[in-house]
């Protein structure tokens, strides 16, 4: 911890951090281009049947979310805490039972009636 | 009540040995305070999907997705919104090694970027709305307005926060409070990214088989 720049800190604090090329936001621009392209191509191409198809195009939005997550947003830094992990976890939960648990029910809605 | 007033060397202490936007706890805790707020945004956007997903059937006669999406259309949208995210980390990373003019350059690009985007939505909605494709026309239309309405106006507001975050940082320099603003909405943009890629597979691509 460095108090030396105790006077006027908010205008002349310098972090001594730095950061090398910035490989990781590369990487994950690849993996979502690749990503994107591959989802456009099942479907420009109907490669699969329509079930296997969408749940295809899902899995790969989903690695997608996980690219931007860790690669982009540093959701797993160690710089500050780790709660956000869970407070995304948690979202992300909640998120899924709604939607997933909305189609089941409509599902069953019009097969019943 | 007795409080202890705090000595500064303690209440405002800088490490300066991480990124800046991490080096006070107030800093620590504003910034996990946005990821719970991202949390519940993914729980409002996961309504707004659910009703759209659930209604997407019920076109009342009126156009279907397959008949109404362009494939060019939100490619474009896509490519846009992806690169601008892609742009917003490479701005956060400048800011980190207090590279200011790098970092301005890329913030002005994603800025771009995003009013790309913007303009490219706002001139779809008013090509389906010219073609009878209204928000009242289906139910279908409405949680499609609705849900890629709200992504929209969530892009919009973003593109203003950072014009606001942009002038501080031109004016104010790299600070400990500058750093950790252009950090919070460098996570609300990529957020909307996130949105944007289960808005283009659950809407745009399903739309285009289903």
């Amino acid at each position: 911890m460095d108090t030396s720049h105790h006077d006027g800190y908010e205008h002349t604090a310098v972090s001594t951090h730095r950061e090398g090329f910035p490989w990781k936001d590369i990487i994950g621009l690849v993996l979502s281009l690749a990503l994107t392209f591959t989802s456009l191509h099942i479907v420009l191409t109907h490669a699969l049947p329509i079930g296997a198809l969408i749940t295809a195009i899902v899995v790969l939005a989903v690695f997608q979310l996980f690219v931007q997550l860790f690669l982009f947003m540093h959701l797993t830094e160690k710089t500050g805490t780790r709660s956000n992990i869970g407070a995304m976890a948690f979202g992300l939960f909640v998120a899924f039972t709604i939607v997933a648990g909305s189609i089941w029910i409509m599902a069953f809605n019009s097969s019943s009636s | 009540m007795a409080y202890s007033i705090p000595s500064d060397d303690h209440e405002h202490a800088i490490d300066t040995s991480g990124p800046l936007e991490y080096s006070t706890e107030e800093n620590k805790l504003k910034i996990l305070g946005f990821w719970v707020f991202l949390g519940a945004e993914f729980v409002l956007f996961s309504c707004l999907f659910a009703t759209y997903i659930v209604l997407h059937g019920n076109t009342a006669g009126g156009p279907t997705s397959q008949q109404l999406y362009d494939v060019n259309g939100f490619m474009t949208e896509t490519m846009l919104l992806l690169v601008s995210s892609f742009t917003s980390g490479l701005a956060i990373h400048a800011m980190r090694n207090n590279q200011k003019n790098q970092m301005i350059v890329w913030w002005i690009i994603t800025m771009g970027l995003g009013a790309g985007f913007v303009g490219m939505e706002i001139s779809e909605f008013v090509h389906y709305v010219s073609i009878g494709a209204t928000i009242s026309r289906s139910a279908f239309l409405s949680g499609f307005f609705t849900l890629v309405g709200t992504h929209g106006a969530h892009v919009t507001l973003g593109f203003f926060w950072m014009l606001s975050i942009l002038i501080q940082i031109i004016r104010k320099g790299i600070t400990p409070i500058t750093a950790r603003k252009a950090f919070v909405v460098s996570l609300y943009w990529h957020f909307l990214d996130v949105v944007w890629i289960f808005i283009f597979t659950v809407v745009y691509l399903t739309g285009k088989v289903v």
